[in-house]
C-alpha cells in the first residue's frame, strides 16, 4: 500500500513537471514579430559627417518580420525593410537630391532591406540579449553581407500597454553600425568633402507578436 | 529720392534677414523647412524624431539676403545726384 502511494506521488509529480514544461518556454516555438508599427516610432537614423557638411535624418517607413524564440535567441531570423521614400532630412533640396536618381534612386529602388541569417556571440544579461547578427543588406540594388552588433529586448505581455485590448509580446531591436555608401554604388568617390562616405546608422524598432 | 529709398530698402532687407536668422536660432547649416521633434514611446523606450513643418533660415538665406541687398544698393547708384 505504501509503495503504491509512493508510486502515485512520483507519477503525479512527473505529470506536473510535464504540464509545467508544456505551458512554459521549454516547448515554446519561435514567435513571429511584426515590425509594422502602428505608433510610428520605429525608426532608423543616419548621419554623414563630411569635412564641409554634416547630414542627418531618419526613416520611419519600417516593416518586416522576425522569428524569435526567447528560449533560443541564437535561432533568430527575419527581414527588416525600410521604405526608401520615408528617408527624411530637414532641407528640401537635400531631400530631393537624396531620393533622386544620382543618390538613392528611390523610384527604381523603393526598398532598403536587411535579411538576418545567423546570430553569433549571443549573450543574455538581465532580460537583454546582445549578439552579432550576420545578414544581407540590400541598398540601391546591391546586396552585401554585413555583421552588425544588436541588442534584443523581449517584453513579455507588454503589447497590451501599447495596443489596448491586445494580448501579446514585444521585441525591441536596437543596433548601431556603419556602412560605406561607396560599397553600395552610391556616387562612389564623389563629393566626399560634402557627403561623407561613411554612414552612421542607428536602428530602434519594436515588433509585436499578438496572441 | 529713389536713390535714398533703394539704399534704405537694402539696409532694411539685410537687417530683417539677420534678425530673422538670429531669432530662429542662428542656424549655421542650410535652410530647413522641417525640423525634428523628439517623441519617446513609454513602453519600448524608443525615441523617434518626428519632422514638423517649420521654416528655419540658414546661411543660404543670409547669402540671398546679402545678394538682394547688394542689388538694391547697386541699383541705387544708377540714379544720378540732382
Amino acid at each position: 500500500m505504501k509503495a503504491t502511494t509512493q508510486h502515485l506521488k512520483t507519477t503525479l509529480r512527473n505529470l506536473l513537471v510535464v504540464l509545467a514544461c508544456m505551458n512554459g518556454d521549454v516547448l515554446a516555438a519561435p514567435q513571429t514579430f511584426d515590425f509594422k508599427d502602428p505608433k510610428g516610432v520605429n525608426n532608423a537614423t543616419f548621419r554623414l559627417d563630411a569635412p564641409l557638411e554634416a547630414i542627418s535624418g531618419n526613416a520611419t517607413g519600417i516593416s518586416g518580420t522576425v522569428a524569435f524564440d526567447p528560449a533560443a535567441p541564437a535561432a533568430t531570423k527575419g527581414k527588416i525593410i525600410v521604405a526608401t521614400s520615408s528617408l527624411r532630412v530637414g532641407n528640401p533640396m537635400q531631400q530631393e537630391h537624396m531620393l533622386g536618381d544620382k543618390w538613392l534612386d528611390a523610384a527604381k529602388h523603393p526598398e532598403i532591406s536587411f535579411d538576418a541569417k545567423t546570430l553569433e556571440n549571443v549573450k543574455t544579461q538581465s532580460g537583454t540579449i546582445t549578439a552579432d547578427v550576420t545578414g544581407i543588406l540590400r541598398l540601391k540594388g546591391i546586396s552585401k553581407e554585413i555583421t552588425v552588433p544588436v541588442k534584443l529586448t523581449y517584453l513579455k505581455d507588454k503589447l497590451g500597454q501599447r495596443v489596448p485590448n491586445q494580448k501579446g509580446d514585444l521585441l525591441v531591436i536596437r543596433a548601431n553600425f556603419t556602412i560605406k555608401r561607396s560599397d553600395f554604388g552610391i556616387m562612389p568617390g564623389q563629393m566626399e568633402e560634402k557627403v561623407a562616405d561613411t554612414i552612421e546608422l542607428t536602428l530602434s524598432i519594436a515588433g509585436a507578436a499578438p496572441r | 529720392m529713389s536713390k535714398k529709398v533703394l539704399r534704405i530698402a537694402a539696409v532694411i532687407l539685410l537687417l530683417a534677414a539677420v534678425a530673422l536668422w538670429g531669432a530662429t536660432g542662428a542656424n549655421h547649416g542650410w535652410t530647413k523647412t522641417s525640423v525634428p521633434v523628439q517623441r519617446t514611446d513609454e513602453v519600448t523606450g524608443i525615441t523617434v524624431d518626428d519632422y514638423q513643418k517649420r521654416f528655419v533660415p540658414g546661411i543660404d538665406f543670409l547669402g540671398l539676403a546679402l545678394l538682394g541687398s547688394g542689388i538694391l544698393l547697386g541699383a541705387s547708384f544708377l540714379f544720378r545726384n540732382r
